[in-house]
């Protein structure tokens, strides 16, 4: 069902001018006024931060808010590996064009055009700003910026900073914020949660919090909302996310009438420290980076599983010829470095096939020593030191000397909240940046391009399209935090808490996320079918039921009380799971991470299905009893012409 | 494995605190310390009891959430790393754990073994950045030399968790203000705004309690990150420059 609900706003003209066409003609607020307008920002990772600090800097007032004590702790910090920038440093024949193509290839043609090219026009300008702040970058001896190559890509476009790219990108946002909360023009709440937004007339104009530290429920208005909370990969319990990573903002915007679109495309991390045991609270990624130079493989023989399995022999004592590469073996024009979801289906395989090397079944070799071999132990250490070093203290394993045992987790979330060019949702003056949205990444994302995308949103897309809304803001008066809708959502959030310690139940909240974490990964992972799909649902649904039942929630709202936070959290994990699986279910195809097992390829590989399912679903709420209704927008690829994906030659 | 936990235990930042004692058993060696203290905060939840309060986040050692003093070292007794990044395989069966927030006067206690490190960001705020609006220069307009930009990245490997603090006598934060004025100062990017970073961000430090430093290097004995005290060396020579052009 088509609907003029999703009007995507992309400007007319030819592909490479619509940003300069949509800048050239986009409404600007003048100094004056910006001084009268506030702008709340929700979340403080590379989108969040970088977006208020460059709100601040132009001049408006802004307010940020996050759940940890600083907002340096926002899990963008985790990201290990690089930066995507069409810079072309190498001179390896790279471009805007290039990098717009492997992004938009990458993403198995499920992504707009138009938002994408935009993505790889401004890449440049973050790097020239990450510099200008003082993020410390690889360099090579003649002081010029140095970088590598990363899946999906044949050019060597990604910069980085040693294996904490993340981390110093995000302490230049954040440094960039603290200036603008030292001028005065953001003030930043901390330990705080985003609970409810509030909706006026139709128009986003602010958000109930609870205050983490006292319990207090508080009211903030503005005369817009940007949403930078990032993804939902924390509802599959384990993940590569931050313990404290959640959905809840999001589907708080959903239930007010913000559409969530393509829920289904969640990205599986193919290089992630493997599960050891049912007490284990989040996995570890070991970054992409390492398959510049390690190599992935399994032993070609049973008998050998079964040796390393019994620990008689140790991976290194396997000879050459009995190992198989498989990934070079299957994908040899890219090799290890195909994309994710590739790589991580391939893994899969060869679990199933009964080739996993530890003694869960559930591990692939990411060996290293032709690298140390050609390149010697020095220049490996300077590269991945720290990842080496965290491996090792994780397993207790030296990767220098036998290979690191991986398996893929979830990682990423490609599908959030809808927003059209301008980064708005189907509400009025409520934007969503960086991973909270669905825009730029289709089916899977590249490597390195989640940084690139969030200070893309943050530096130098919605302070550009914002002007747009807020241009026509200018006479509103200040947001009146008594109005009766403000009332009416911090009464509900107040009930719902109530409700919550009111069960005394039986089960922890842990016990009853576990719970989830079994039917996402068993039945919405890797690999999907529909009669899986559709038990998932009912299974969810029960897991609800249970949870409103059964649940104990220990302490009550008015102090530090950390089960509450993720009691509140696991209501929205449940309602994303929901949305997952129904979308999952809906899109009969496979492209990028979305794996239906009813359209695959006789290689395996995914097959998707151009005719029907070329659209970006967006799913509306209707109501606790009623099931979300599903609306497409069509994908229209007016430069690209549509290829299946191929990594092979 | 089994242990004996003692814990502190404090209600909020008036109220007095005091050590509880917990059992844990059967914990895998692979287990890590936070994954340990969720097992027993299970167990306190099924008893009807009050779950411990510990900050954690990322659990792979780079947001400095975690903030553990564990048997009088922060962090715990293995070296490099943050509490999150510790395993159950570093202590011996039958043990005897005590745990502490930090302690420090720049770092109040909010709730058991959770403190307030805002103290941290307001130090970063007088004076921790480059004032870069807008549009800038192309990045590789500006060659610095790979020994230059290794050892600003050194520097900025500070994860702000705070050990340093909780572990100086004194109480200091010379280390942490070091690292971010050296990891400026080592680019040519950062030395225009040099001297009066410098000195804001100790005059920051000061005004908000946080002591002298001694030169005892307990800091970077105890930093996960292994941030030199050669930074606070270069702090100084900043502050001492900046302070003489005065």
């Amino acid at each position: 069902m088509s609907e003029t609900r999703l009007q995507s706003k992309i400007p007319a003209g030819p592909l490479a001018e619509k940003w300069t066409r949509f800048k050239a003609e986009a409404k600007v607020v003048s100094p004056a006024n910006k001084r009268k307008l506030e702008i709340i920002v929700v979340g403080t990772g590379l989108g969040g931060a970088s977006a208020a600090a460059t709100l601040g800097e132009l001049g408006f007032n802004v307010k940020v808010f996050c759940i940890s004590d600083s907002p340096r702790r926002a899990h963008s910090i985790a990201a290990q590996g690089g930066i995507n920038a069409a810079k072309n440093y190498q001179n390896d024949n790279d471009s805007v064009y290039r990098l717009f193509y492997d992004t938009i290839k990458g993403g198995d043609f499920r992504a707009r055009e138009a938002n994408v090219y935009r993505l790889a026009e401004v890449s440049s300008a973050i790097i020239d700003k990450c510099v200008a702040q003082g993020v410390p970058f690889a360099r090579d001896y003649g002081g010029l910026l140095d970088n590598r190559s990363f899946g999906g890509a044949q050019v060597s476009r990604t910069f980085y900073a040693r294996g904490q790219t993340g981390q110093q990108l995000l302490l230049g946002a954040y440094a960039s914020l603290n200036r603008q909360i030292a001028a005065g023009t953001v003030k930043s709440y901390n330990r705080r949660e985003m609970l409810d937004l509030v909706v006026i007339d139709g128009k986003a104009k602010g958000i109930i919090v609870r205050n983490l530290e006292t319990g207090e429920i508080e009211r903030h208005g503005a005369h817009a909302v940007v949403l930078a909370t990032g993804g939902y990969g924390n509802a599959y319990f384990l993940s590569t996310n931050a313990m404290n990573s959640n959905v809840s903002a999001a589907i708080q915007c959903y239930k007010k009438g913000a559409f969530f679109a393509n829920p289904c495309y969640v990205q599986i991390h193919p290089t992630c420290i493997p599960v050891h045991g049912d007490q284990q609270s989040k996995l570890t990624l070991m970054s992409e980076s390492l398959r510049n130079d390690g190599r992935i493989w399994v032993p070609k023989k049973l008998e050998d599983v079964e040796k390393l399995r019994k620990k008689q022999i140790k991976p290194s004592q396997i000879a050459e010829e009995d190992r198989d590469y498989y990934l070079e073996r299957r994908y040899p024009a890219f090799g290890n470095l195909v994309p994710r979801d590739v790589a991580s289906r391939a893994a899969k395989e060869r679990c199933d096939a009964g080739f996993g090397v530890n003694e869960t079944g559930l591990a692939v070799f990411l060996d290293f020593s032709t690298a140390i071999e050609r390149l010697g132990k020095k220049v490996i250490e300077e590269r991945y030191g720290n990842l080496f070093q965290m491996y090792e203290k994780i397993t207790d394993v030296n990767p220098y000397e036998e290979p690191m045992q991986i398996y893929p987790a979830i990682h990423y979330t490609m599908g959030g909240i809808w927003v059209d060019y301008e980064l708005m949702t189907t509400i009025p003056g409520l934007y969503a940046i960086g991973e909270a949205n669905f825009s730029d990444h289709g089916g899977n994302r590249l490597g390195a391009s989640a940084l690139m995308q969030g200070l893309a949103d943050g530096y130098y897309v919605l302070p550009y399209t914002i002007g747009q809304y807020l241009s026509k803001e200018i006479q509103t008066p200040k947001t009146d935090v008594n109005a009766p809708e403000f009332v009416a959502a911090e009464k509900a959030v107040k009930e719902k808490i109530a409700k919550l310690f009111k069960i005394k139940g039986k089960q922890t909240v842990d016990g009853l996320h576990k719970k989830l974490y079994k039917i996402m990964w068993n039945k919405v992972g890797m690999a999907r079918n529909e009669a899986g799909l559709k038990e998932a649902l009912k299974e969810i649904e029960a897991l609800r039921k249970e949870f409103w039942n059964d649940v104990l929630v220990p302490g009550k709202n008015e102090e530090f009380n950390q089960e509450l936070e993720k009691a509140l959290r696991l209501i929205d994990f449940m309602e994303v799971g929901k949305l997952i699986a129904l979308d999952a279910l809906n899109r009969r195809e496979s492209c990028g991470g979305h794996f239906r097992e009813e359209s695959q390829s006789e290689g395996g590989e995914t097959k998707r299905d151009d005719e029907n399912f070329m659209h970006v679903a967006a799913w509306e709420y209707k109501g606790e009893k009623q099931d979300p209704v599903r609306h497409e927008e069509p994908l229209v690829y007016e430069t690209v012409k549509l290829a299946t994906r191929n990594y092979k030659d | 494995m089994k242990f004996k936990l003692q814990i502190w235990r404090q209600k909020n930042a008036k109220a007095k605190g005091r050590f509880e004692t917990y059992r844990v058993d059967n914990i895998s060696p692979d287990t890590s310390f936070l994954e340990m203290l969720d097992i027993l905060n299970d167990q306190l939840i099924r008893e009807g009891k009050e779950p411990v309060a510990f900050d954690h986040d990322c659990r792979e050692g780079i947001c400095g959430m975690c903030s553990l003093y564990i048997n009088g070292h922060a962090h715990g007794p293995d070296d490099g790393i943050t509490t999150c990044q510790l395993h159950m395989r570093k202590f011996k069966d039958g043990d005897t754990i005590v745990i502490e927030p930090w302690r420090s006067v720049g770092f109040p206690v909010v709730k058991d073994l959770v403190v307030n490190r805002n103290a941290f960001d307001q130090i970063l705020q007088a004076g921790g950045f480059i004032s870069c609006n807008g549009i800038v220069p192309d990045a590789n307009n500006l060659p610095i030399s790979k020994i230059d930009a290794d050892e600003s990245m050194d520097a900025s490997a500070c994860i702000g968790c705070g050990a340093c603090v909780a572990t100086c006598k004194n109480g200091s934060a010379m280390l942490f203000v070091a690292a971010r004025v050296s990891a400026l100062a080592k680019l040519p990017q950062g030395k225009v705004e040099g001297a009066r970073r410098a000195k804001a961000m100790v005059a920051k430090m000061d005004e908000l309690g946080f002591g002298s430093c001694t030169n005892t290097q307990a800091c970077e004995a105890e930093c996960p990150k292994g941030i030199s005290i050669a930074h606070i060396a270069r702090l100084n020579r900043e502050f001492l420059l900046a302070k003489i052009k005065d």
